[in-house]
């Protein structure tokens, strides 16, 4: 059913552009029902796993190579499930009404929903090779989303970093889990954890470590690699909210708290995921108070959201991780809410500079509403969840004992007051501004979002024994045992309690006191200033100029050299170990008087070559040529071998057309514009001394035994199994169709290729 | 384009003979020597040797779809062949048979034109490049 989930979201994506053609108006609302009903399928589901039984699923894929379509839905995986399809259904609703209009929305649509496949894949999969797969899917529907606006120059750029830092990124994932399948023997997650294996005690632990940091670290753009993070907010607003603040950059989370089981709990994951998390949370403190644009405000408050989020799995302990789990859902709930929220409010008044904006409230009062419920949720305000969730972090830092952690949660809880208040009282409640003159509300696609999400962080709050099922368990996922997490509103008079009095006197000073913080942490940010954009460009630079020498170097537009650079590369190698390994044995051979037609043949090839050789233009070389090519198909029919024969003869055939037509647009030779005497001789001995290297490689296999065992297999199973009695045509189409499956798509590539290369040199907009 | 009315004459004999014997050879594959792929590049070398007796234009007119079209549309069937065992819950490709048909032929079709489909877009591309 998982499966039929993700399978049905696909098969939306590839009717979105169709269906918005056909209902500009009504596309988004009928493709918005496709994740809602997904997410109401997952909800039907929370009961059963939040009493502890997770659900299975597996379908098989490649069983040969171990590879399994398996699914696995604990706590952790359908917390994010049912946030990713239920955010994605309004999402999908906002992005239908705020691109209204726009000529590629259907586009968007299938984008966003392929998007949201391959994230559901991500974290139901149990299987690695499928989660990885996954993973890669979407890092590549996010690189085409943030380059939605791809007239864009600086979306382009963007979209080209994000993918290159996450997909680099998911290289290291698939490192990494191959070493987990190699070390624990099993390959799929519910196996690993349940085989006992202990990976952290595994000589290869360090290795698994650092790749899987790498690709958490990258995807949820931890400090160093959250650079790309703020730059993807060039992406269209429906794309921050979604892969931006619940969804992608939260996969890395994902992928930390699903391994903490199996690979945390030790002391360089400790250090590893609090400091990188610790710094991360700073940072983007820090760069939310100093930003103007809402957009920029809320994405990096979301790199502090997740670095604290990282640092909770860090520190690991029981309540820790009972915090990750109440945080990642007030998170995402509020952060989601807001970044529409912010998109609707650029979209009616036309400006996201806070400086810009005021007295938005009499304008677009409802749109209004929901951001300061959302923001009143961000502040950690009672009675909403953000106020529960912050309250159980606190918690779980004071009953640690862990004071360098709470002075971090602190100043970034405090960071968090002010950026919600800079959200919500200037742009609202301040002085009427120019942009607000003409500010209008959003329609019902723009507001449902806002409204259902930060109605859903009241709801939770005041109702806190709704998410506490499904929140316990994904607590006892993370952990990998019984945690038993409780959620109140109220806790009493308690250090936490304390703790959220002190962030909101602090937050609120921040907020007052905006203007000399700000010039503070510039003055600060001056010191430790890395610009990280002009490194990326710096190190972008460096690849290609390294890959232009190289390829300068090797090809240089000469075929003649491509061709001697092969040749030798290949003689050396091959000469080389036929001479090193002696395998050189010469076969007894006899010439009997059968072989008569054969011997022909062979005079007839060497015809062949000697006209080639001595050919006066490039039309009469190739028809030599052709005469050996024809002999070879000869051969082969007459030796049994027919199938390879007459392919043989279609090739040539072929080969013989191409060349006629590439013919036609080279100059002819000019008369006695010879090669120089060296480089005849030298490509004289190449030739010759490759023909001799294969030959004596033809005659030493001739002089083995030939292995029979294959051809017995093929032949005995060929018409049992496969119901042809062509051996040849069976192998390709059936035991080895896999292969020609790959081999048919590189004739794809390659004819394409050809294609656009010709149509390349003939310059543009003359497309046939 | 070749001005030749011996190549002209032949051509136009010889293309449809051609299609029907690269679809023989494509059918009898599976019991016989031939397949999707020789029958593909007989097919190809049918409308190679039409473009080259009357031109290229000519030869799209006689094809109707565009090389890039059929070339994709080939590959298509043939990652979509392997994907009929999804009810059965067999692996990826295992073969399906009903009666004499299967899979593999469905498969060895999608070869078929994906070898028509790659040769013939690089003729078009070859022969463009001059003609225009």
């Amino acid at each position: 059913m998982i499966l039929t989930a993700i399978l049905v979201i696909i098969l939306a994506a590839a009717v979105a552009p169709t269906l918005h053609r056909v209902l500009p108006a009504l596309s988004h609302w009928l493709l918005a029902l496709v994740p809602l009903s997904a997410a109401c399928w997952f909800a039907t589901l929370v009961p059963g796993v939040a009493a502890g039984v997770p659900v299975l699923e597996t379908t098989r894929w490649a069983p040969s190579l171990g590879i399994a379509l398996s699914f696995r839905l604990d706590g952790l995986s359908l917390l994010f499930a049912l946030l990713i399809c239920g955010i994605g259904a309004f999402i999908t609703l906002y992005s239908g009404g705020y691109l209204r209009g726009h000529p590629r929305q259907g586009r968007f649509h299938l984008f966003i929903l392929a998007f949201m496949a391959a994230m559901l894949g991500l974290v139901t999969a149990d299987d690695l090779i499928s989660l990885f797969v996954f993973w890669e899917l979407t890092s590549i529907t996010s690189f085409m989303l943030i380059g939605f606006n791809h007239e864009d120059a600086r979306s382009r750029r963007s979209a080209i970093q994000a993918l290159l830092v996450t997909g680099g990124g998911g290289m290291a994932l698939l490192a990494a889990l191959v070493l987990m399948g190699m070390a624990s023997g099993h390959c799929t997650l519910s196996a690993i954890a349940a085989s006992g294996v202990d990976l952290r005690a595994h000589a290869l632990y360090p290795a698994m470590l650092v790749l899987l940091l790498l690709a958490a670290f990258t995807k949820s753009a931890q400090v160093p690699f959250h650079f790309w993070l703020p730059n993807a907010m060039d992406a269209p607003t429906p794309v921050s909210a979604y892969l931006h603040s619940a969804t992608m950059v939260k996969a890395g989370v994902y992928l930390l708290a699903r391994l903490n089981p199996t690979l945390g709990g030790t002391e360089p994951w400790f250090w590893a995921l609090t400091i990188a998390g610790g710094v991360t949370a700073l940072w983007g403190s820090a760069m939310a108070l100093r930003s103007t644009d809402l957009k920029k405000i809320l994405a990096y408050t979301t790199l502090m959201a997740l670095g604290v989020l990282v640092l909770l799995i860090g520190v690991g302990s029981d309540g820790a991780l009972k915090a990750f789990a109440g945080f990642l859902l007030a998170h995402s709930l509020y952060k989601g809410a807001l970044f529409m929220g912010a998109g609707s409010v650029d979209h009616g008044s036309g400006t996201r500079e806070v400086g810009d904006l005021g007295g938005l409230w009499r304008k677009m009062p409802v749109t209004g509403l929901f951001i300061a419920l959302a923001a009143l949720s961000m502040a950690g305000l009672p009675p909403f969840f953000g106020f529960v969730a912050k309250e159980i972090v606190y918690d779980s830092a004071f009953s640690n004992e862990r004071y360098l952690v709470l002075a971090v949660l602190l100043l970034a809880n405090s960071a968090m007051v002010a950026a919600a208040a800079t959200l919500f009282l200037k742009p609202f409640l301040g002085a009427p501004t120019r942009a607000a003159a003409h500010a209008h509300e959003g329609g019902l696609a723009l507001l449902a979002g806002p409204a259902a999400l930060a109605g859903l962080s009241l709801l939770f709050g005041l109702w806190t024994a709704l998410p506490q099922g499904l929140l316990a368990a994904t607590a006892d996922a993370v952990r990998g045992a019984p945690l038993g997490l409780e959620l109140h509103l109220w806790h009493g008079v308690t250090p936490a309690l304390g703790l959220s009095a002190l962030t909101l006197a602090l937050g609120a000073v921040l907020f007052l006191a905006l203007a000399p913080v700000k010039s503070l942490l510039a003055g600060v940010q001056k010191v430790t200033r890395i610009d990280h954009d002009r490194a990326w460009d710096c190190l972008l630079n460096l690849v290609e100029v390294l890959a232009r020498g190289v390829t300068g170097w090797l090809q240089n537009g000469i075929l003649t050299r491509y061709l001697t650079l092969t040749f030798a590369g290949m003689l050396a190698l091959l000469g080389s170990t036929l001479l090193l390994r002696g395998g050189m044995s010469w076969p007894g051979m006899t010439l009997s008087v059968g072989d008569g037609l054969g011997l022909a043949l062979a005079v007839l090839m060497l015809a062949g070559t000697l006209g080639a050789l001595r050919a006066g233009s490039r039309m009469a070389a190739i028809l030599s040529l052709s005469v050996n090519g024809l002999s070879v198909a000869l051969f082969f029919l007459l030796y049994g071998a027919p199938d390879v024969g007459i392919t043989q003869l279609m090739v040539e055939t072929l080969t013989a057309i191409i060349l006629v037509l590439v013919l036609a647009r080279l100059p002819f030779l000019p008369a006695g514009a010879d090669r120089p005497l060296p480089a005849k001789l030298l490509h004289a001995a190449l030739a010759i001394g490759l023909g001799a290297c294969v030959t004596a490689i033809m005659l030493s296999i001739l002089g083995q035994p030939l292995p029979l065992d294959l051809s017995q297999f093929f032949g005995d199973t060929s018409w049992l199994e496969a119901h042809g009695r062509n051996v040849v045509n069976v192998i390709l189409v059936d035991f080895r169709g896999f292969d020609t499956l790959g081999e048919i798509t590189v004739i794809a590539a390659a004819g394409l290729g050809v294609f656009a290369l010709m149509k390349a040199r003939k310059g543009q907009g003359n497309r046939p | 384009m070749m001005d030749s009315l011996i190549l002209r004459t032949g051509v136009r004999i010889l293309l449809p003979l051609m299609l029907l014997f690269s679809i023989f050879i494509l059918w009898r594959g599976h019991h016989e020597p031939g397949g999707g792929f020789v029958g593909g590049l007989i097919c190809a070398v049918g409308f190679a040797l039409h473009a080259l007796a009357f031109g290229i234009d000519a030869m799209r007119r006689v094809l109707k779809a565009d090389p890039r079209t059929i070339l994709g549309a080939g590959l298509l069937l043939g990652i979509l062949s392997g994907f009929i065992t999804v009810p059965t819950g067999e692996p990826y490709m295992t073969a399906q048979w009903v009666g004499g048909l299967g899979t593999p032929v469905l498969f060895d079709i999608g070869v078929y034109l994906v070898v028509v489909g790659g040769v013939l877009a690089m003729v078009c591309a070859l022969m463009e490049e001059g003609g225009a």
